[in-house]
């Protein structure tokens, strides 16, 4: 493990910000630290940089314990939520703080600085101040900041949080990108499910300060570990009783189910492609419909039940009140500590795969 | 309220700044001027010129720089330690920086007498270091000292909460040591605040009568500033001289106000 936090516990007044909190990451890796807001995610980050100090445990990067190492010292680069540039200087001053700092010959900062600007596509802005550039530029420099003194760690916090929707999604692979070509171990603060999903390897989903979950996004969307999980991954219905759907059995004693909208199939009883299904469908009908630009969202109720599915928009168009047949494939079983992935019963030899 | 009735309240409020104004600073300056200049310029001149005027100008020039000097360096740490660290007693701290703008300056002025002078246990120590303090010019230096010093850590403690630490901590992360990002983070965000604070604390120094005037003893070409030395001279019925000297103190302070309005430009043209 290249970075390691063992049995960390930090508290502000009534605030657990980490308990006990232990995990590991592996050198190279894109790492989301994922977690709902003020579960504690950015003062983890701020611990590994220096800038906070655990109340015990120690933190290990590269072997050895950095706890009682200054944040100058620790050879991180750090990008800030709202990037913290210098205001007072350049862009390629900003760039060549690190760099000036360290006593770097002049030829060298400037050969950094050109590499750097050219690398996040800033040539020709150097001379801007921070006042002078929009949110992406602004992270662009803010990255090519953190990076000059080619740190070994790269921390960053909400990265995508202060830039509007468009360009994030930009940004987002622009900066996966990024980081698989210089293979830097990079760890970045999200509450956004999304944002995790889809850039980083490995995803840590942190809750009050533990660690609920660590694994490649697709193992914490396929196999949640804990109720918490089950929740926070991926928009879902949560619903009661589960047992009284068809090829879903009361299991244990788990009380509720999460169903996924990818979960859920809808199609009108005549449509052929579902006709040796039919009989293992329920009757449903639609509650509300909401155009969710390149899809529909619609929310169906199985008598008590309510579940959200997605409709392509090149299928029949359908109306509110209409009857639709309804499969369940899975669903997520959670009661207070555990989650257990359940298929539904009566599709089991069933050929599903002709749609 | 309809349009034409907030136009008649807008003039009338001007209207009563302006004469509030003219009432209360623009008449009594003139006045100054006019009783400064009442035996001609010749004499006027004769007046400034003077050697106890011209001593009591220096003596107040060189208290108002040691203050200066000193509560820049003293603002500067106490503003820093106040915004950028958490410890018990900072509320205390605080509070207790603001004292000299609510206690009244003659009390400053007993209280040194009090410390430093011969009824305290500390005169025999101060004796045998070579220097009075009261009645001497060490204890003008200190009673401007003490009635300057909230001025620049004042300016620059808001600043310095509004803006957070976060480049600070960006610079650390990058190698920084203290110095480094003192100069060359915090120093450039807070220059305009800093002179701005200089300069209110020069203009406080060099009006300052209160407290000085009960530790200074009025000896005259010794201890004696040129606030006191206005008061003197206008005790012994000496008007037209009095407010000669007034006057120097009065040009004294629009260049400063002056030089303010300047630094206050340029440190707004700079944000933007």
């Amino acid at each position: 493990m290249y970075v390691e936090l063992r049995n960390i516990n930090k508290r502000f007044d009534k605030v657990v910000a980490a308990d006990q909190l232990s995990f590991g990451i592996e050198r190279g890796k894109l790492v989301a630290l994922l977690g709902p807001s003020g579960s504690g995610k950015t003062t983890i980050l701020r611990m590994i940089a220096g800038l906070e100090t655990p109340d015990s445990g120690s933190i290990i990067i590269d072997g050895q314990v950095v706890n009682d190492i200054e944040p100058s010292q620790r050879g991180i680069g750090f990008v800030f939520q709202n990037y913290a540039l210098f205001r007072y200087m350049s862009v390629y001053d900003n760039i060549a703080f690190g760099l000036k700092v360290q006593k770097k010959s002049r030829e060298e900062i400037r050969s950094r600085v050109r590499e750097l600007l050219c690398l996040t596509g800033l040539e020709g802005l150097e001379n801007r101040y921070p006042n002078q550039l929009s949110g992406g530029q602004r992270q662009r420099v803010a990255f090519a900041r953190a990076l000059a003194p080619r740190p070994q760690l790269l921390l960053l916090d909400e990265p995508f949080a202060a830039i509007d929707a468009k360009v994030r999604q930009e940004l987002r692979s622009w900066l996966k990108q990024m980081i698989g070509q210089l293979g830097i171990t990079s760890i970045f603060v999200t509450h956004d499910q999304d944002e995790a999903v889809e850039v980083a390897d490995e995803i840590i989903l942190t809750n009050a300060g533990r660690m609920e979950q660590k694994g490649s996004p697709l193992e914490i969307y396929k196999n949640p570990a804990s109720s918490f999980v089950a929740r926070f991954i991926g928009v879902s219905s949560v619903i009661n009783d589960y047992h009284s759907l068809r090829g879903f059995e009361q299991v244990g004693n788990f009380a509720q189910a999460v169903v996924r909208p990818e979960f859920v199939e809808a199609f009108k009883a005549d449509n052929s492609k579902f006709h040796h299904l039919l009989d293992v469908s329920e009757d449903a009908v639609i509650e509300d419909i909401a155009f969710r630009g390149s899809y529909l969202e619609l929310k169906l109720r199985i008598g008590q039940i309510l579940l959200t599915t997605n409709r392509s928009l090149e299928r029949r168009p359908v109306c509110k009140g209409e009857h639709l047949r309804v499969l369940i494939y899975r669903m997520y079983l959670f009661d207070a500590d555990q989650a257990l992935l359940l298929e539904n019963s009566l599709l089991k030899d069933r050929d599903i795969m002709d749609f | 309220m309809n349009a034409r009735s907030k136009k008649y309240v807008r003039r009338f409020l001007i209207a009563l700044s302006l004469v509030f104004v003219g009432l209360f600073l623009v008449l009594p300056l003139v006045f100054v001027f006019t009783e400064a200049f009442s035996d001609g310029i010749s004499a006027y001149l004769e007046y400034i010129s003077d050697t106890y005027t011209q001593r009591a100008l220096l003596l107040t020039v060189e208290a108002t720089l040691i203050a200066v000097v000193v509560n820049t360096f003293f603002g500067l740490f106490a503003a820093w330690v106040l915004t950028r660290y958490r410890f018990p007693g900072q509320k205390l701290l605080t509070t207790m920086i603001d004292i000299p703008l609510s206690v009244s300056p003659v009390i400053a002025g007993l209280i040194y007498i009090l410390c430093f002078g011969r009824s305290s246990p500390l005169y025999g120590f101060i004796l045998r270091c070579g220097t009075p303090v009261v009645f001497a010019v060490p204890g003008i230096v200190l009673c401007t000292i003490f009635v300057t010093f909230p001025f620049i850590s004042r300016e620059l403690i808001p600043v310095l909460n509004a803006r957070g630490t976060d480049e600070e901590q960006a610079a650390a992360l990058l190698g920084a040591g203290g110095w480094t990002i003192f100069r060359r983070i915090t120093l450039p965000h807070i220059k305009w605040p800093l002179l701005y604070g200089i300069i209110l604390c020069t203009a406080r120094a060099m009006g300052e009568f209160g407290a000085v005037s009960v530790i200074s003893g009025r000896l005259r070409g010794l201890t004696n500033t040129l606030p006191l030395h206005i008061e003197i001279l206008y005790n012994e019925f000496k008007y037209a001289p009095a407010f000669a000297v007034a006057s120097v103190l009065v040009v004294m302070a629009v260049v400063l106000l002056l030089i303010r309005c300047i630094v206050e430009y340029q440190g707004r043209k700079k944000e933007q």
